[in-house]
């Protein structure tokens, strides 16, 4: 059986890599990308300690967060297009009409 | 195991609210533009109604019983926090009928949207399972994420939608990724046994400091909590002003009763583990929140900024911990939503198409051109201010003597010593109100609905203030069963 600590290391590089993507990339399309990639390392958190326990929750946990993560980016999408539409940017640091 | 007739009744009022939303979104194709407050009209009737069954089942004795294989409590707790998402629903529907209409963004959708985030709040009330927290935030979260860019045209309230979307699912990563370290780390979701696995000894576990700080993090943003609060003035100042108000107030009471239920509860042996982490959002959004708003100009950021200082004395209570510490937490919820959508329904009943009613410079000399109007704003920002006799101060007073007798006078001390620098921006716009000249034309919106929602308001707020105590009494009844 392979060692449940391998499973945490791969989530937790998946979960910075989005992380930092989210952080540091200003295109809002590959902000969305990184926030997925964050949600998949945590699928892979709970598939892998479900497996671990041998406890159905974490699974039932993945299928929900999948569900939620394609809705998340249907909402987000469709925020960005009405941006779009409107000023056509693409890039977080050109939203700045809003400060105080 | 198969459904049975208790699961179903204890969610019944979030079926009424889901099911109804629903049905809306069909009855509305058949309703002509220009007629759509139609729709308001029916989710006023249906929050009505959820009332009604929530009032019965809480009054029944059928409180108290965990559903769903332990995924949903119908307790007192969670019928105190939907008595005030109700209020909260209906006030903002009623405001927003003049306001969709004159930002020509009418559409039966909106007052949908709000049911539904109505129904995700109320199952995070409710939830005992990190799961079915998790799904209420998220359903309470993506409607208000549609509505803050609801204004198609209007660049801005864009701006604010994409901003706030962007963030909030990233909180939302962070958070499940502490949900999942969680369940890793005690092998289970439910709050009762996440609080059994840590005192048998999961509380020394490595990784729960970094569980408690993501849970912190997630938590943290939807009540605006410094360091996760940087969204929030700018969505607040992008957003339609009804949509500004109900967020203001009803995620962040929602917020508090899941921050209440998984700290104080499923949380509640690791508390050495997350009472500094804890101290020190709370301290930093009340000298953030209220040293900022000194320097606002626009009315919806100053308020942002004090919603943000409010969310840390709300957190006060949290740390304070107890029977005491969580009537407190919910008796100031209650107390906030008056008073915050008091002072936005001032601001819609000031939005006409020559002033914004935005800029805290719109209110000079208001008390000369309409009394009464400027006498409720007075009222509401006493409140804020926590000036007696207005409900803020004895909301604000709870808060603070649970604090005491807890024993953390130190944090008390800073509370009290930040809420007099709060006092001087509230303070401020009644000067301006009561001290000096009008400029130019006042012109008032005039809407009934807006109108209603002043007088309730005011009322509320003061008839609190005066007497606080079956309220609060009731509020302590319902801490009991957490």
């Amino acid at each position: 059986m392979i060692p449940v600590t391998w499973f945490i290391v791969l989530s937790v590089v998946l979960f910075m890599i989005g992380v930092a993507g989210v952080l540091l990339r200003r295109n809002l399309i590959i902000m969305l990308m990184s926030v997925e990639l964050m949600l998949n390392a945590v699928n892979i958190n709970f598939a892998a300690f479900a497996y671990y326990l041998q406890d159905l929750r974490g699974q039932v946990f993945v299928v929900f967060t999948i569900t939620l993560a394609a809705a998340e980016v249907a909402v987000a999408l469709g925020i960005l297009i009405a941006l779009v539409k409107n000023r056509s940017v693409t890039n977080a640091d050109e939203l700045d009409s809003l400060k105080g | 195991m198969p459904i049975g007739l208790n699961d179903i009744i204890a969610i019944l009022p979030e079926i009424i609210v889901s099911l109804s939303a629903c049905v809306l979104l069909i009855v509305d194709l058949f309703i002509p533009k220009g007629k759509k407050f139609f729709i308001g009209g029916i989710a006023i009737l249906t929050v009505m109604v959820a009332a009604f069954v929530s009032f019965y089942i809480a009054g029944a004795g059928l409180t108290g019983m965990t559903v769903f294989s332990g995924m949903f409590a119908a307790d007192g707790f969670g019928f105190f926090f939907k008595g005030i998402f109700f209020v909260i629903a209906i006030l903002v529907i009623l405001l927003s009928l003049s306001y969709v209409d004159t930002e020509g963004i009418e559409n039966g959708e909106y007052y949908i949207f709000i049911l539904f985030s109505l129904a995700g709040m109320m199952v995070m009330a409710s939830g005992v399972d990190l799961l079915s927290i998790y799904l209420g935030l998220e359903l309470m979260s993506l409607p208000v994420y549609i509505l803050t860019g609801y204004a198609k045209l209007n660049k801005r309230s864009n701006e604010a939608a994409m901003k706030y979307v962007v963030l909030g699912a990233f909180s939302s990563g962070i958070l499940l990724f502490g949900i999942s370290l969680i369940y890793g780390i005690t092998g289970t979701t439910e709050l009762t046994g996440i609080a059994t696995a840590l005192s048998a000894g999961g509380a020394e576990h490595g990784a729960l400091i970094i569980a408690v700080v993501m849970l912190v993090a997630g938590f943290g943003f939807k009540i605006a909590g410094v360091p996760f609060h940087m969204w929030s003035p700018d969505v607040y100042e992008g957003a339609p002003t009804p949509i500004t108000a109900f967020m203001s107030v009803g995620p962040k009471a929602a917020a508090f009763a899941v921050i209440l239920r998984v700290f104080l509860d499923g949380l509640a042996p690791a508390y050495d583990t997350w009472y500094l982490i804890l101290s020190i959002v709370a301290v930093g959004s009340m000298v953030v929140g209220n040293i900022v708003a000194i320097a606002q100009t626009n009315l919806k950021r100053m308020l942002a900024y004090s919603s943000i200082g409010h969310a840390g004395y709300a957190l006060l209570g949290v740390i304070a911990g107890g029977e005491e510490g969580v009537a407190s937490v919910m008796y100031y919820m209650l107390v906030y939503a008056f008073m915050n959508l008091g002072i936005f329904a001032v601001m819609l009943y000031m939005r006409t198409t020559k002033r914004s009613g935005e800029l805290i410079s719109d209110y000079t000399g208001l008390a000369k051109k309409n009394a009464p109007l400027a006498f409720v704003m007075l009222l509401f920002l006493f409140s804020l201010a926590g000036i007696p006799p207005t409900a803020g101060f004895i909301g604000k007073f709870y808060v603070f003597m649970a604090l005491i007798h807890a024993g953390h006078i130190y944090l008390a001390v800073i509370g009290i010593l930040l809420s007099a620098v709060a006092a001087y921006y509230y303070i401020r716009i009644i000067m301006l109100m009561y001290m000096k000249e009008p400029e130019g034309e006042f012109e008032f919106v005039r809407s009934r609905p807006i109108l209603y929602v002043l007088t309730l308001t005011a009322v509320v707020v003061i008839i609190l203030g005066i007497f606080p105590g079956d309220l609060l009494s009731l509020a302590q009844s319902a801490a009991v069963f957490l």
